[in-house]
C-alpha cells in the first residue's frame, strides 16, 4: 500500500521535473539552442559558424540577410536567435556565445561590458518608429494615441525593461495619455501577437512590425511630434572573416535595402 | 583471489560512483549558483523592490485557489477512476495525463484557443455579457488548474486505489450511499495521498510560467506571478530577480521538507 503510494509520488515527481524543463519561452530557449551550434566562428576549412543575436523587431529582415549570405558563401552558417535587446545583452554579458549583437534602441547596450567589440567594431543599421498595431478589422476603433486611454479596450504593451515598451512609455508620455493596459509582453514580437491573435485591442510595437505583420494587423501612425526614433546598432565581437564580413553585409546597401524592405528606416 | 574480487568491487562501485556524483552536481551547481551570486548584504533591500510583493502575494493567492479548485473537483474525480475499469476510463485518464507531458507554452495556447476573446468558449462569453478572461487573475488561476489538475488526480487516484476495495464493500452491504462511502471510507483512507497530491499541485502551480504567459499576460499586481517577475526583473535589476528567487527557493524547500517529514518517509 505504502510502496505503490510512493511509487506514483515518484513517478508524478518525475513528469513534474520533466515539465519544469519545458517551462520556458521560446525567447529563452533560443539563445541557449544557438549557443549549441557555435563554437567559435573558426576561419577556414569545415563549416564555420556566425552567431547571431539580434533584436526580435529584426526577425524577418536578418533572416533574409542570414540566407542571402549563406548563399554567397558556401561553408558559413548564420545562426540566428532572436529575443528581447535586454535578455539578450544580458546573456551575452553573462558569457554566451554570441559573434554579432543587434539591438533596437541603445539603452540595452550599457549591458555589456565597455569594450566588448573593441576587436570587432560598432556600426548603426536602421532606424525605428513606435507605431499602433490593431485587429484588421479595428474592432476598438482606435484612431488616435488618446483612443488608448478607453477602459474598455485592451491594450498591451512591451515590458518597461525591453527598449520597445520603453519607447512606447516615452510616446505616451510625450501625448500625455494614460492607456488601459492589461499586459506588459516580454519582447515585441510576443506583444504584437496579442493582437494578431485578436486578443488585445491594440498594441504599441514598432513601425516594421506592422509591416512585416503585413494583413494580420492594421497600424495606426503616431504623428512624428509624440513618436520617438531608436536607432538599431550593430556589434561585432571579433576581427573574424565571416563574422566582419556578416557584419559588413549587414551594414552595406543590399543590407539597408533588405532593412528597408522590412519597414525599418535607412540609418 | 580474495584481493582481486575487492579490487573489482572498488572498481565496480566507481563505474556506479562517478555518473551519481555527477548526476548530483547538475542538480545541486545551479541552486549553489544562485546563493552564490545573490547580494547577501542587500538581500533584504532587493526583496523591498516593488515588483518581489505584488508578485508574491499574486503567486500565493492564484496557487492556494489553484489547490482549492484541484481538491474540489480532482477528489471525486480520482475516487470515480480508482474505481472504474472500462475502455472509457483508460482513455479518461489519458487525456487527463496530456498536460502534464504537455509543454505549458502550448497548454497557454491551447486555453487562448479555448477562453481567448476568439476562443471556442470565449468568443459567445464575450459576446453575451463582455466578459474577457485573458489579462485577468482568473485566466492565471485557469493556467495554473490546466497543468496541476492532472499532477493531483494522478497522485490521488494512485492513493485511492490502494483503499482496499472491501471496504467500500462492506460499507455498502450495510447500507451507506455512493457519496457517504466517498466521505466516510476514501478520504479518510486516502487523506496522506491527497495532501500529498495537494502539495505536488501547489509546486507545480507556483512554478508554471509558459502558460500563463502565454494566456493571462504580464502585468504587476494582476497577472504577474512570481516566476513571471522573476524573468522580467532579470533585464533590469538582475538582483532583485535573485531575491525572489531565493525566496520562492526558500517556499519550496519548506514544502519538499513538509513532505518528507509528514508523507514520504
Amino acid at each position: 500500500m505504502r510502496r505503490s503510494r510512493l511509487a506514483v509520488l515518484a513517478a508524478v515527481t518525475g513528469l513534474l521535473a520533466l515539465t519544469a524543463c519545458s517551462a520556458a519561452t521560446p525567447q529563452d530557449t533560443a539563445p541557449g539552442a544557438a549557443g549549441s551550434t557555435s563554437a567559435p566562428a573558426s576561419s577556414g576549412g569545415g563549416s564555420r559558424v556566425v552567431t547571431v543575436l539580434a533584436a526580435a523587431s529584426l526577425t524577418e529582415p536578418f533572416t533574409a540577410l542570414a540566407t542571402a549570405y549563406e548563399q554567397q558563401h558556401p561553408g558559413v552558417t548564420v545562426a540566428l536567435s532572436f529575443g528581447s535587446s535586454t535578455t539578450l545583452a544580458q546573456q551575452i554579458a553573462e558569457g554566451a556565445p554570441a559573434d554579432v549583437y543587434a539591438s533596437a534602441g541603445e539603452s540595452a547596450l550599457a549591458m555589456l561590458p565597455a569594450d566588448a567589440a573593441a576587436d570587432g567594431g560598432r556600426e548603426v543599421v536602421a532606424r525605428n518608429t513606435v507605431e499602433i498595431a490593431v485587429p484588421p478589422d479595428n474592432p476598438g476603433s482606435v484612431s488616435s494615441l488618446a483612443d488608448l486611454a478607453d477602459p474598455d479596450l485592451d491594450v498591451v504593451l512591451c515590458a518597461e525593461t525591453v527598449p520597445c515598451g520603453a519607447a512606447a512609455d516615452q510616446v505616451l508620455a510625450k501625448a500625455g495619455v494614460t492607456p488601459h493596459v492589461v499586459s506588459r509582453e516580454i519582447d515585441v514580437k510576443a506583444t504584437l501577437t496579442k493582437v494578431t491573435l485578436g486578443e488585445a485591442d491594440a498594441a504599441m510595437v514598432y513601425h516594421s512590425d506592422v509591416v512585416s505583420a503585413g494583413a494580420d494587423v492594421e497600424g495606426v501612425e503616431v504623428p512624428a511630434a509624440d513618436n520617438v526614433v531608436l536607432t538599431y546598432p550593430l556589434l561585432w565581437f571579433s576581427k573574424d572573416r565571416d563574422v566582419a564580413g556578416f557584419a559588413r553585409f549587414v551594414a552595406s546597401p543590399q543590407g539597408t535595402a533588405a532593412l528597408t524592405k522590412a519597414g525599418f528606416l535607412a540609418p | 583471489m580474495g584481493r582481486a574480487r575487492a579490487r573489482s568491487a572498488g572498481w565496480s562501485r566507481a563505474v556506479l560512483l562517478v555518473p551519481a556524483a555527477l548526476g548530483v552536481g547538475l542538480v545541486v551547481l545551479p541552486l549553489l549558483g544562485l546563493l552564490l551570486r545573490t547580494e547577501w548584504g542587500a538581500f533584504a533591500a532587493h526583496l523591498a523592490a516593488p515588483v518581489v510583493w505584488p508578485a508574491i502575494r499574486l503567486s500565493l493567492v492564484t496557487t492556494l485557489v489553484t489547490v482549492a479548485l484541484c481538491a474540489v473537483l480532482g477528489t471525486p474525480l480520482a475516487w470515480l477512476l480508482s474505481r472504474a475499469d472500462g475502455r472509457a476510463a483508460t482513455w479518461l485518464r489519458a487525456v487527463l495525463t496530456v498536460p502534464v507531458v504537455l509543454p505549458p507554452v502550448v497548454g497557454g495556447v491551447a486555453l487562448l484557443m479555448a477562453y481567448g476573446r476568439r476562443g471556442v468558449v470565449g468568443a459567445p462569453l464575450f459576446e453575451a455579457f463582455g466578459l474577457r478572461l485573458p489579462f485577468t487573475p482568473s485566466a492565471v488561476v485557469l493556467a495554473q488548474v490546466f497543468v496541476s489538475l492532472p499532477f493531483f488526480v494522478l497522485a490521488v487516484e494512485g492513493a485511492m486505489r490502494a483503499v482496499d476495495g472491501r471496504y467500500d464493500a462492506v460499507a455498502a452491504t450495510l447500507g451507506a450511499s455512493p457519496l457517504r462511502i466517498f466521505v466516510r471510507v476514501a478520504l479518510p483512507l486516502a487523506a496522506p495521498g491527497i495532501a500529498s497530491g495537494a502539495a505536488l499541485a501547489w509546486a507545480r502551480a507556483l512554478g508554471e510560467f509558459g502558460a500563463t504567459i502565454t494566456f493571462a499576460g504580464n502585468f504587476a499586481g494582476r497577472t504577474q506571478t512570481a516566476p513571471l517577475a522573476v524573468y522580467v526583473a532579470l533585464q533590469n535589476d538582475p538582483q532583485a530577480a535573485l531575491a525572489l528567487s531565493i525566496a520562492m527557493l526558500a517556499v519550496s524547500l519548506l514544502v519538499l521538507g513538509l513532505l518528507r517529514g509528514r508523507w514520504m518517509r
